[in-house]
């Protein structure tokens, strides 16, 4: 029985087997029974309102970093600017190193995603595909870690990186998220909805673990990767109080912190403080636009976020 | 005899097999494992020895007993703290589970655009809580900022000043944490809604019952488990709040918004009293730890 040949079959298999739930759109089903209309144009006013409340933060913080500073704070407020200076966002460059904020963001956001989505699903197979003594045990202490504060155990944790010299380093914050007990538990939640016979029938054609995570698992799962994914990202970019404890050094700042530091400095420019915030945001916006299924579908699924 | 004979080899061959098993299994594990336990299992140990040592990065560390207890008694700024951090949590709390439910049930219906409402409710969620608490702290001017104006606008004759003031800081960052995180949770409710079944309803309706009658009959002991479990979250999150504080008030005006996190941050890493702050998150891991096995409790109670 050679591998390759059984291949489709597992495939075959696999894709019969995948559960409804796994990538299922969390809000898609429409349901319930035709509202009446004067009902419905209540519904649609109400959540036309609370868009805008939630849109006018927006709005107000786009609508500020076009303006000059003294145009910010006006009464009555302007919502639209009369002059629209697009010269902060060329300003902003040359006044605070954004540059290299963006890019120690973006360099410790994908690293971490990158170790957390991979060793994280790694050892959600051994979670859920395999049997051996002790292993519920070591998942159950791995749960009630999510559960513990960081702040409770912030300060051995700094005591441990002063005494290996890696504060004020990037590999601090590397190491400290990217080995979370979150993408274990995400994952290890879609794995168990995949039915133990794939891997069965997968060891029997000759298949050895590794090859059967690697080929038949991470594909089926790609759903809840793309959710890991996008929710450690996520976490890491927006993440303040890690970077601002350990990072000392402005060329290591990100850009979260580096925001922080020109509000406090330069607090009377209003306009140039809103231009930083829409840069800072405009990643994120996009990774979220981009895989907002997934984004919401993890959430659902596990109910927390990196 | 012959059927011994055969038994041992295989008994024998089942234990290798699960021997190996454990050590593949194992494998899996081990390169997530390796870094949970350095980076986080060993520190959580360590700090409930660090919380009974007086320690700080000139000394050496030096067994202390409960003193570090006794002078938290005595540290009126962990009381201000203390007090803080549960009036956020208490404002945090109920404010938002009900914005977020309040979101889901508007949104579980049948209506054009769910996926726009969706994704805009979720929306402040995924933004950087610094933009948000920079923006926020704009929109809270009290002199110039639109909130006031509007606030004036429908006749409000002294409106608040906000974060500027002791007494409304607060208020302030519950509105803007409220504000950013329903919709995360709505997101938890809805799958909670959704798991409901249709059923249910329709037998209601056919029994006669009204709107009403279906929500406090249906709807509400049906999310139960959801509410449970935001419940939890919600709570864990609210005692631990940092970034939104410390970008907004930084705990001012005065102290009126020092939260407990803030102060384990300013005693352990600014002034490097290892022991004393350990001393304090201990206390904080207590009372979320109190509060999660009380609503574990109420929840089994109640399952029963």
């Amino acid at each position: 029985m050679s591998v390759t040949s059984t291949l489709p079959e597992v495939d075959r298999l696999a894709d019969e087997l995948t559960p409804p739930a796994a990538g299922r759109p969390v809000t898609a089903k429409r349901r319930g029974p035709r509202l009446d209309p004067a009902k419905r144009v209540i519904l649609y006013v109400l959540l036309a309102a609370l868009t805008l409340l939630i849109f006018v933060p927006f709005f107000w913080m786009v609508s500020s970093s076009l303006k000059h500073d003294n145009q910010v704070f006006s009464i009555p407020v302007q919502w639209i600017p009369t002059e629209f200076v697009w010269s902060n966002y060329v300003d902003i460059w040359t006044r605070i190193p954004l540059l290299t904020y963006l890019k120690n963001s973006l360099f410790l956001s994908v690293t971490i995603t990158f170790l957390q989505v991979l060793t994280g699903s790694f050892a959600a197979y051994g979670f859920s595909k395999m049997r051996f003594k002790g292993r519920d045990v070591l998942f159950v202490i791995y749960i009630a870690t999510i559960a513990v504060p960081w702040q409770a155990y912030m300060i051995p944790q700094y005591i441990m990186m002063q005494n290996a010299g890696l504060v004020n380093t990037h590999l601090s914050i590397i190491l400290l998220q990217a080995f979370g007990a979150f993408g274990v538990f995400l994952m290890r939640q879609y794995y168990m909805t995949i039915p133990d016979e794939l891997s069965e029938a997968a060891r029997i054609d000759g298949l050895n673990e590794y090859r059967i995570w690697w080929r038949i698992i991470l594909p089926l799962t790609k759903p809840a990767l793309a959710s890991l994914a996008l929710l450690t990202f996520v976490g890491t970019w927006n993440d303040y109080m890690g970077p601002f404890i350990y990072f000392t050094s402005n060329d290591l700042w990100t850009v979260q912190l580096g925001l922080r530091s020109f509000v406090g400095q330069f607090d009377a420019e209003y306009a140039m403080i809103m231009t930083g915030s829409v840069i800072s945001v405009i990643p994120i916006v996009i990774v979220f636009l981009l895989g907002q299924r997934f984004f919401i579908q993890g959430i659902a699924t596990s109910g927390m976020k990196g | 005899m012959a059927i011994a004979a055969t038994r041992a080899p295989m008994r024998q061959e089942s234990r290798a097999r699960a021997r190996r098993n454990a050590l593949v299994g194992w494998s899996f594990i081990l390169p997530n494992f390796i870094g949970f336990a350095v980076l986080t299992l060993v520190p959580m140990g360590a700090a409930f020895v660090v919380a009974f040592m007086e320690w700080d990065s000139y000394s050496p560390p030096e067994w202390v007993g409960f003193d570090n207890f006794e002078r938290m008694l005595r540290d009126q700024s962990f009381w201000i703290a203390l007090g803080n951090t549960a009036y956020y949590a208490a404002g945090h709390i109920p404010l938002t589970m009900l914005a977020a439910l309040g979101l889901a049930l508007l949104l579980n219906k049948r209506i054009r655009g769910l996926g726009f409402f969706r994704t805009t409710m979720f929306f402040p969620y995924i933004t950087s809580l610094v933009a948000v608490a920079v923006v926020w702290n704009m929109l809270f001017n009290p002199t110039m900022g639109p909130i006031n104006q509007f606030l004036e606008w429908i006749g409000v004759q002294d409106p608040p000043g906000w974060t500027t003031t002791s007494a409304w800081s607060m208020p302030a960052v519950i509105i803007t944490s409220v504000w950013r995180d329903m919709g995360y949770y709505m997101v938890l409710y809805l799958a909670g809604l959704q798991a409901i079944p249709q059923e249910y309803y329709e037998a209601a309706h056919v029994d006669g019952a009204n709107a009403w009658q279906r929500f406090w009959n249906i709807t509400i002991p049906s999310l139960r488990p959801t509410t449970f479990f935001v419940l939890i979250m919600v709570t864990i999150a609210s005692f631990k709040v940092f970034d939104l504080i410390v970008v907004m008030t930084d705990g001012g005006p005065g102290r009126s918004t020092l939260v407990l996190s803030q102060l384990i941050y300013r005693e352990g890493i600014k002034e490097n009293r290892f022991g004393y702050s350990s001393a304090i998150s201990l206390v904080l891991f207590l009372i979320v730890l109190v509060f999660t096995v009380v609503q574990f409790r109420i929840q089994k109670r109640k399952e029963d």
